[in-house]
């Protein structure tokens, strides 16, 4: 990959990649819960596992671990980066 | 519709202290973050359970010794994430913060998670950014150890500018420094730091409504003021009218919407400023104050999500726990049950025996102690279920729980963490309800508590089982093997969970509509449960229902009593009014009973309940039942099962069970006034799927009233089943009828 800034949603992110968010695009109430809980942009974040049904994905962000569903990963922007 | 959120505003200016009253220290801090455990090493064994005003909130809260005169009351606030966003918890943890319901809290101890120390402290600055004095206990630090993260405590604290205890609660590490960090708090106040700005557009736009603000709440400091704003600013929607939010004046609402409005003209969002702005910080003083560890280690917590997760192991352990879950509550507390009901059952020979016959020692045997039965009988279900779910949440096992199960239950709007109180639900509806407090968003908590008491409990099956008995017993077996009698019981099972899940569907799009339901779960790392703090909270949970349902199931069962004994049939010519009990001949009763049995069966057939039933005849008689199956479902109130001891009585036969083969005899012996037989296959299905769905438990809406505060939501839950029963009894009877079954 020659690009860093190749971005995606975050439910698009293969497992383990290491990525940073770009931007927060879900409705008010839902963007400004990630944000708090610290998807802010800037933030680096990696999707950890996916639950055995499919969903939802757990996510690594600030050194803890956060579930969220698909629906709500396809409004993360995020910035794949080098591991 | 949101009954149980009060509607008077709460958010005045702080009422003036009384003079004894000890200095008020809350405990906040995130779920997970060792908070209960923390609490309970510091106020010892002593705790007082209560709700915050006007909520359903319960608030928990304990005097403290600090040193050797300097006593506190130590308050227990709500696990939250955040005090800016929108439930019930987060609205009590701000109250109690700024001050706005209660009295000014002397000190908050803000419990922050050494190993997610950027989102523990998001929640930090929002309290210290109120300008209450605040000590941060930095919990967990073994676990921040182990991951060889090395936290400057020094520079952290210089950092934050209040003071920063280290701790291991569960092990009592570094209390004695908090007590002292806490005295010295409270003895020696003004040493808080100002609020660091953020970006001048945010502050711009807190320094106008700090202007707005200040007349209204003019007691609150000027740190107060601007915190104030800006969770005004981040909590309000856009809509202008305050929505869940109590006690904002629509005039206030409207600036905020109106300052809103104008930052985002200016190409400003001022939730990304707020929040991002504090992280900024944040993320500086962690770097600051914080050595990272050789990379990210993968920790236990790791390895186990490797099985407990996994696509095949992970569903295999997730259902070898929920049917351990299930032993326990059927099998496990069965014996405590039995114990109980023998002991009811002595105390009512007692004062049989001890009192002459009346109606006083009958309002004592069958009202009054059958009523404190009826209430502790649910005793050792909830404490199984609390002490179950319990551990599974102290483990950190509950949250993977919902990890599992989510896909399932967002397809119906529902939430991973309803699994489990809807699939207690198959026990008892009472513990079940109680359970919907694991969750915290309101709505998802509303809507599991409305669908759930349509899983078949328990106290159902004895119903099943009698009708069945009654009119399948001789039926073909289906498709040639399976019984007839099996599939009719495991149909009843599967409606029951359709009927759950297609009312949640329901709901969820009427009248719990909201905004599009999401699962934002933090899986916290596997910990060992500390004892004490669970039996604690398993108490609390018992003693909160004994107290607050108990009396509403006590008082309701000496309602029932009454109605079924009342008026009084004394005198054989009432007797012969009565309609005659056709299958008298049939029941191989002794004498003496039958006699018993008979004036029993004459007394409730005069009854209100009795006549109810009759009254009630031309209602039921399209659902194929008669005014004794009505008098049943009548008394089939107090409790489901003792439809089956009612319908014993109208026939006659005095005490019944499921296994009673007279009654079944006397069922199916039972005709119309046309002479037909009434308990046909059909009106057993119909009268089975009934009772599927209507809400036939006065203990179900008795703790329904408790958990939402309010006779609005247990109103709308009786209603609804009850119509939702009516209308599929009446379809299955008459497309039976019309297809040409009887």
């Amino acid at each position: 990959m020659t690009m860093s800034d190749r971005f995606t949603s975050l439910d698009q992110l293969p497992l383990g990649t290491p990525a940073i968010v770009r931007r927060v695009g879900s409705a008010r109430p839902i963007a400004r819960r990630l944000m708090e809980l610290g998807l802010v942009p800037g933030t680096r974040v990696t999707v950890t596992r996916i639950a055995p049904l499919g969903d939802p994905l757990e996510l690594r962000v600030r050194n803890y671990a956060l579930s969220i569903r698909r629906s709500e990963a396809l409004s993360i922007e995020v910035d794949e980066t080098h591991a | 519709m949101t009954p149980g959120v009060a509607g008077q505003p709460t958010l005045e200016g702080p009422r003036a202290g009384v003079a004894a009253a000890p200095p008020v220290v809350l405990v906040a801090g995130n779920p997970n973050s060792g908070k209960s455990t923390l609490f309970n090493a510091l106020s010892g064994a002593r705790a007082r359970v209560s709700n915050y005003p006007g909520t359903t909130v319960s608030r928990m809260s304990a005097h403290a010794r600090l040193g050797a005169e300097s006593v506190v009351e130590l308050v227990d606030l709500p696990g939250t994430y955040s005090l800016s966003a929108r439930s019930q918890d987060e609205q009590v943890a701000v109250d109690a913060v700024l001050g706005l319901a209660s009295e000014k809290p002397e000190v908050v101890v803000v419990v922050a998670d050494a190993t997610a120390l950027g989102r523990s402290l998001y929640f930090a600055s929002e309290i210290i950014e109120t300008g209450v004095p605040v000590v941060v206990a930095l919990s967990m630090m073994d676990e921040a150890e182990a991951q060889g993260l090395a936290v400057d405590i020094p520079r952290l604290r210089q950092a934050l500018g209040v003071e920063v205890v280290p701790v291991v609660a569960r092990r009592g590490t570094g209390l004695a420094d908090l007590r002292t960090a806490l005295a010295n708090a409270i003895e020696r106040p003004g040493t808080v730091p100002g609020p660091a700005p953020l970006s001048p557009a945010v502050e711009a736009a807190a320094a106008e409504l700090s202007g707005i603000l200040a007349p209204a709440w003019p007691a609150l400091t000027p740190e107060g003021r601007r915190a104030f704003a800006l969770w005004l600013l981040l909590s309000l929607d856009d809509d202008a009218h305050s929505g869940g939010v109590r006690g904002i004046p629509p005039a206030i609402a409207r600036e905020v919407a109106r300052i809103r409005r104008e930052a985002a003209a200016a190409g400003r969002d001022l939730d990304h400023d707020i929040i991002a702005g504090r992280y900024a910080r944040i993320d500086a003083i962690v770097e600051h104050a914080v050595a990272p560890g050789p990379a990210e280690r993968r920790g236990w917590t790791q390895r186990i999500d490797a099985v407990l997760t996994h696509r095949i192991a992970g569903v295999a352990v997730f259902v070898t726990v929920m049917l351990g879950l299930f032993q326990a509550l059927f099998s496990w507390s069965e014996p405590a049950i039995g114990f109980i009901e023998t002991g009811i059952g002595a105390a009512q020979d007692l004062v049989r025996s001890a009192m002459p016959p009346g109606p006083l020692r009958d309002l004592l045997v069958e009202g009054v102690i059958a009523g404190v039965g009826n209430v502790i009988v649910f005793v050792p279900q909830i404490a199984m279920l609390f002490l179950f779910i319990g551990v599974m949440e102290d483990l950190g096992y509950l949250a993977r729980v919902a990890f599992v199960i989510d896909r399932v239950m967002g397809r119906v709007g529902l939430h991973g963490k309803s699994f489990v109180p809807m699939l207690s639900g198959f026990s008892c509806a009472i513990p079940a309800i109680m359970a919907t407090r694991t969750l915290d968003n309101r709505t998802d908590r509303m809507l599991t508590m409305m669908v759930l008491p349509l899983m078949s409990c328990s106290a159902r099956l004895p119903i099943y089982l009698l009708v069945i008995a009654t009119v399948f017993s001789a039926a073909p077996p289906v498709l040639g093997v399976l019984s007839a009698a099996a599939v009719a019981l495991f149909a009843m099972y599967f409606l029951s969970v359709a009927a759950a899940l297609g009312a949640a569907a329901v709901l969820r799009r009427t009248v719990l509509r909201g905004p599009r339901p999401t699962l934002m779960l933090e899986l916290p790392p596997y910990r060992l449960p500390v004892p004490r703090v669970l039996l604690r909270n398993t108490w609390q949970q018992v003693r909160s229902f004994l107290v607050d349902a108990g009396t509403i199931i006590l008082a309701l069962t000496i309602v029932m009593w009454a109605l079924l004994s009342y008026p009084r049939a004394d005198g054989a010519g009432q007797l012969s009014d009565m309609p005659p009990a056709e299958a008298m001949a049939a029941a191989p009763v002794a004498v003496a009973g039958e006699l018993e049995a008979r004036e029993q069966g004459a007394q409730l057939r005069h009854s209100v309940a009795g006549r109810f039933g009759r009254l009630l005849e031309p209602v039921l008689e399209p659902l194929g039942f008669d005014w004794r199956i009505g008098v049943g479902i009548f008394g089939a109130f107090a409790a489901r099962e003792v439809f089956v001891s009612t319908m014993g009585m109208v026939f006659d036969l005095g005490d019944a069970d499921e296994s009673s083969e007279p009654l079944r005899d006397a069922l199916r012996a039972a005709t119309r006034r046309d002479g037909s037989p009434l308990m046909t296959p059909l009106t057993g299905i119909a009268l089975m799927v009934f009772f599927v769905l209507a809400c036939q438990c006065m203990s179900t809406l008795a703790v329904v009233r408790r958990e939402t505060g309010s006779w609005g939501w247990p109103a709308f839950m009786f209603t609804y089943q009850t119509l939702l029963a009516y209308v599929a009894a009446l379809v299955v009877y008459q497309g039976g009828r019309a297809l040409g079954w009887s």
